[in-house]
């Protein structure tokens, strides 16, 4: 937990920046317990985007006219708002994606393809969500790469006690993971584990999805090689995303997808590719989303990362220390200290989907299923649990609903 | 009434919590499995035939689910006990959600017919009868063999 001297956040009056909150569900208020899967938008992200649109849209870099000079400032400026929110060393290492998915897709194909093959070694760990272990499944299988686990201990944290086991068995050359886990909330030691990577010649990928809109993110002390992120889990629009590279990686990597505005040059003959970070930005951008997503990075940033940071954890450790006194519950994950704000949990035998269910007729929504993360549900042999995730909008009140909608579940199933 | 109780009706909380049906068949005539992939759910449908080889004589499930998906194939259990295979091959789901008789959103709609669709994958992989339309070019993705 980092020491914050910045002033604490008032989520009450955070909450009143959200239209959404504004409605009631079956009758009663909405309490949103599922910022883990996606966060509700803010006026200010909102009003930009319609304010772009209105007054400066256009596609970008290719006009020479007014408005497509104004829209490609506003698209190369909200690239170069993201790049100081993770401490990138420059914004052309910031590849707009439509997801942290497609982030860590391009890296498994346009990477991974090129350099993997028999004998090498692609590790990940039972942790991760299914965009960060399915595309690595699927280019280890087809270059003929072995994939390896790093595995799980009781408290839903890392065993890196077998690193060395790993190391012995091969050529590893990729190692990836989150550097927050969306199913337990569990924070990993990324910072050891790209060590580690380094020391085998191998490349560190970082699923940032669940990091980046709840705690301060600084790439270069990461010591990461790559690392993606989505605009939609961070107060901005869905379908755009970043992906930070190093730069002499990007600069040696083969393109993703092919078309428009990432070529230099083109002839019937042969294509060569333009610089970075428009070699992989083919095809015309979210370019509104880009824009908004500079507008959520301004919210947050406003808000304070640590203030966030701070905010979920005592609500996580609130949660908990209610949630444990529920008959029948069986929380997962880590302790208080080292988690984020979701709380992974299944009442006795209960189906988190009735759960879910009557929860939601209470007003409160929380996420019921495996969370994308079928390996790790089977870890815990479980189909299925129940999370409840929280933001910057969160109150204890919410939790308080959900501790008493826990109950009501008990008393129908009892 | 409350959606809570249309939902969570004293039948469905009945059958769920007393699934009739429940269990595993020995030389079973008929199986197949069936995942919902929303939540990793899993059903296996075991059937007998009378000595006709076409009537069905007796269904068991097993697997885990909500309790939609517990409830709507117990239930589906004593639908189609006595009928032949031909005419649950072709059942509309209808029939067997005005059985469950609440309100399902298309999430849990899913849930509800996992076990009809489970039984109708049963009846083809055994008896050759045809599969429902809307899974027609499917064939590769579902596990016939």
């Amino acid at each position: 937990m980092a020491v914050t001297t910045q002033a604490k956040l008032d989520a009450r009056k955070l909450r009143s920046d959200f239209p959404i909150f504004e409605q009631e569900i079956h009758g009663k208020p909405l309490a949103y317990l599922d910022s883990a899967v996606s966060t509700h938008k803010p006026r200010q992200v909102l009003d930009k985007l319609r304010t772009f649109y209105e007054t400066s849209y256009a596609n970008v870099h290719r006009g020479v006219y007014t408005l497509s000079e104004r829209s490609t400032a506003e698209y190369e400026g909200a690239r170069e708002k993201i790049a100081a929110f993770i401490n990138a060393p420059s914004p052309r290492e910031i590849v707009f994606v439509r997801g942290a998915t497609e982030g860590l897709n391009l890296v498994a194909y346009a990477w991974g393809l090129v350099n993997l093959g028999p004998g090498d070694l692609v590790v990940v760990t039972e942790l991760e969500h299914h965009s960060n272990f399915v595309p690595w499944q699927y280019i280890a299988k087809r270059t003929g790469a072995t994939l390896r686990m790093i595995a799980l201990d009781d408290n839903g944290e890392l065993d890196l006690s077998d690193l060395d086991a790993i190391a012995g068995a091969g050529n590893v050359k990729v190692v990836a993971n989150n550097l927050v886990s969306n199913a337990l909330g569990t924070i990993n030691p990324v910072e050891r584990l790209s060590a580690w990577a380094h020391e085998q010649g191998a490349i560190m990928v970082v699923d940032g999805a669940q990091a980046a809109p709840h705690r301060a993110i600084d790439v270069q002390a990461l010591g990461c090689d790559f690392f993606a992120f989505s605009a939609h889990k961070m107060c901005g629009p869905t379908s755009v995303g970043a992906l930070w590279g190093r730069r002499e990686l990007l600069q040696s990597m083969e393109p993703f997808n092919l078309g428009g505005h990432m070529i230099r040059k083109v002839t019937l003959e042969e294509t060569t590719w333009g610089d970075i970070p428009a070699k992989f930005e083919a095809g015309t951008q979210p370019i509104a989303e880009a824009v908004g997503f500079g507008a959520a990075v301004d919210y947050v940033t406003d808000v304070g990362a640590d203030a966030i940071e701070q905010h979920e954890h005592e609500l996580a450790s609130y949660a908990l220390g209610r949630m444990s006194e529920i008959p029948g519950i069986t929380l997962y994950g880590p302790p208080a200290e080292r988690r984020a704000g979701i709380v992974s949990f299944n009442l006795g035998d209960v189906h988190p989907h009735d759960v879910a269910q009557i929860l939601d007729l209470e007003g409160v929504a929380i996420r019921a299923g495996h969370h994308c993360c079928q390996p790790l549900m089977a870890k815990l042999g479980v189909a299925a649990t129940n999370r409840a995730s929280f933001y910057l909008y969160t109150i204890p009140e919410e939790i308080d609903r959900l501790v008493d909608g826990l109950h009501k579940v008990r008393k129908v199933f009892a | 009434m409350s959606e809570f109780d249309q939902l969570y009706r004293e039948v469905i909380l009945d059958h769920y919590k007393n699934p009739r049906g429940h269990g595993l068949l020995d030389d079973a005539d008929a199986q197949a499995e069936g995942q919902n992939p929303l939540c990793g759910d899993e059903v296996s449908i075991y059937v007998a035939f009378e000595e006709d080889g076409e009537t069905i004589d007796e269904v068991k499930f097993s697997g885990r689910g909500c309790a939609i998906s517990q409830a709507a194939t117990s239930m589906l259990t004593e639908l189609v006990k006595g009928r032949s295979a031909t005419d649950v091959a072709t059942l509309p789901r209808d029939e067997l959600l005005d059985e469950i008789g609440i309100p399902l959103t298309p999430v849990r709609l899913k849930c509800a017919l996992l076990g009809l669709s489970t039984l109708k994958l049963a009846l083809h992989k055994a008896k050759g009868t045809p599969l429902p339309d809307e899974w027609s070019g499917m064939a590769d993705e579902l596990d016939l063999t």
